[in-house]
């Protein structure tokens, strides 16, 4: 399709038959394939990659101004929202990055699980994708203790203190991670110093996500692949366009945060300096955090030579850890909830299990929550344990369009590979 | 990107129409990401807190003929120097001498016995030494940069030398007999 002739330009040219940049960002990003009937779900990746590259852009001079030192470093935060010249834009574009970065990563998840992107031939895809997850989990929990307020500093100590319920070597790893026998300076630098490297390690895993992407192209609503170049447009201008007008809603929808709202996220209790000495009556992780933590209170017994402590956090890792198999789990052939009736419920159940342990994570842990919260914690298992890959065996899905480029208009033609697969597996 | 699109059938007026909102497109998102890039510019320069440290008074009464103070301006050296009657007639002989950067005594110092410099040397902004009695002050008896060997005489300024300039003035004002105000 590109040749290195396709240049007329001697510069281009002369550079490209070295280093085929151009000819890379001309197969990749002006005539690589997408298929044509993506809905505004497809813009996800995207913003997600744009809200990767602002975090970077302000943490870097936020980093300018901040002193990673139990002494200092509340108040450099606060001299950076007083005195640094824009500080407290930076700050506020930084802090409330991380929430719109976990909202649109979460939006580009539920997608995929909707429209199966998960499945074969995109389960590398999909992992990266997890790994991308928990660095993002990691970076945003060790950027939350850089301000060194209360819940900076007791978010740190519980978060740490799982790794004390591993068995035997547990205190010896917590001990490691704090450098010390407490939350203090060292731990306090080292996670600086890891919060400025994960950003990096991000962006090439990153890499990796989107060059699986474009070895397997984008799924679509319909979740069967693209036949040929009546089912596909190409990147530019369609997606450019398409993405450029996302970019723009969800840009405002950052800014109204940033300008009118920008504690909303926030814990004002993380506007009191650290006090080792005192832990705030009720502490909550940041939102995006909030299903997982509530999976991890919600073990309250003993599981048989198993204690809460250990399974809580067994669970908790678990609920993240268990989307890498998810390919697997999922038996059904396919992919789009679309045309599967059964699974295009079953999916706003578990979305409703997830909205539910947000929830449960948001309050104390006793009562008619808690109790919630181990209904819903047995669900999420539940979900993907066994009604995954018992539903793929039962459920009959509904005719698959031939094409892209023709949907389906009655209730004929199953004819495509999907379907037929799907059919032969029942049978 | 234009002829992407275009079907036979559209004319000149179509691509005029694309072109105007490319451009439109274009230069509206060139404002965003100027805006955008404009405050973390800024953020690197002086804060507010840094600003606020912008004048410093020095009070003149300890210093006798002859000796010199160093204070912090701005994060940099100032050198306060009570010259001596033979330092200010030397000064006066260097006016009609030959120099890098000609400057009359009389415009350096506002009253000839005090002499109020930035202490750093305009080649590469190395501290001149000279400030105290044991230092050596170079072939003109005011400073000498031992980085790179400029020999700056009784009124700072550039003898010998690579600097390029006289040791700069701060601004400062006597606030009265005894006491300055830099900045």
């Amino acid at each position: 399709m590109s040749t290195a002739s396709q240049w007329k330009n001697p510069v281009i040219r002369w550079v490209d038959d070295r280093l085929p940049i151009f000819t890379y960002m001309d197969h990749e990003y002006q005539q690589f394939p997408m298929p044509k009937n993506l809905n505004y779900f497809w813009n996800f990746g995207a913003l997600a990659s744009i809200v990767l590259v602002v975090m970077v852009v302000t943490g870097i001079m936020l980093a300018m101004q901040y002193t990673p030192h139990v002494d200092y470093a509340f108040d450099s935060v606060e001299r950076i929202m007083r005195d640094v010249n824009y500080g407290w834009l930076l700050r506020y574009i930084h802090m409330n990055g991380g929430s719109m970065f976990f909202i649109v990563v979460y939006i580009h998840m539920f997608r995929g699980l909707y429209y199966g992107s998960y499945k074969a031939p995109r389960e590398l895809l999909w992992m990266l994708g997890v790994v991308i997850l928990l660095l993002m989990m990691a970076t945003a929990f060790m950027g939350y203790v850089l301000p060194w307020g209360q819940m900076s500093y007791w978010g740190a100590t519980v978060i740490t203190n799982l790794f004390s319920a591993i068995p035997y070597v547990g205190d010896w790893i917590v001990t490691l991670l704090w450098g010390g026998f407490a939350v203090d300076n060292a731990t306090l630098n080292r996670f600086f110093s890891l919060h400025y490297l994960m950003p990096f390690v991000l962006f090439a895993v990153v890499g990796l996500h989107v060059v699986a992407l474009h070895m397997t192209k984008s799924n679509n609503p319909d979740g069967i692949e693209m036949k040929g170049p009546q089912d596909s447009v190409p990147f530019h201008p369609y997606f450019t366009a398409k993405d450029s007008v996302g970019i723009g809603v969800f840009l405002l929808f950052f800014a109204f945060f940033v300008f009118f709202a920008p504690n909303f996220f926030g814990e004002p209790d993380n506007y009191i300096e650290a006090n080792p000495l005192q832990t705030p009556p009720h502490i909550v992780p940041e939102w995006y955090f909030l299903p997982f933590y509530a999976i991890l209170r919600s073990v309250t017994i003993d599981f048989w030579f198993i204690p809460a402590k250990l399974m809580g956090v067994i669970l908790m890792f678990g609920s993240i850890l268990i989307l890498f198999i998810l390919p697997w789990l999922d038996t059904a052939k396919v992919r789009s909830a679309k045309y599967r009736p059964i699974y295009k419920y079953v999916f706003w159940i578990f979305f409703a299990d997830c909205i539910a342990l947000g929830w449960v994570g948001s309050q104390p842990a006793e009562g008619n929550a808690l109790i919630l919260g181990q209904v819903a914690t047995v669900y999420y298992f539940v979900h993907f344990i066994l009604v995954m890959p018992i539903l793929g065996k039962i459920e009959t899905p509904l005719p698959l369009p031939t094409s892209i480029a023709e949907p389906v208009t009655g209730g004929g033609g199953g004819t495509s590979a999907g379907a037929a697969a799907a059919k032969m597996e029942k049978s | 990107m234009s002829d992407t699109a275009a079907s036979p059938e559209a004319g000149d007026e179509d691509a005029e129409r694309r072109d105007f909102l490319v451009l439109a497109a274009g230069g509206m998102g060139v404002v965003g990401a100027a805006s955008f890039a404009w405050p973390l510019i800024h953020s690197m320069n002086p804060s507010a807190e840094v600003l606020a440290l912008s004048t410093v008074e020095v009070d003149l009464d300890p210093i006798g003929e002859g000796q010199s103070i160093t204070i912090v301006w701005q994060g940099k050296p100032v050198f306060v120097r009570r010259r001596t009657k033979a330092e200010i007639d030397e000064a006066l002989k260097g006016d009609s001498a030959d120099m890098r950067d000609p400057q009359k005594d009389g415009d350096r110092a506002q009253k000839a016995d005090w002499l109020v410099m930035i202490g750093l040397c305009t080649h590469l902004g190395c501290i001149p030494l000279g400030q105290k009695s044991t230092d050596p002050k170079g072939e003109f008896g005011g400073w000498f940069c031992p980085c790179h060997g400029s020999h700056y005489d009784t009124s700072g300024r550039i003898r010998k030398g690579p600097a390029p300039k006289n040791l700069p003035l701060p601004p400062y004002k006597f606030v009265d007999d005894k006491t300055i105000l830099i900045g």
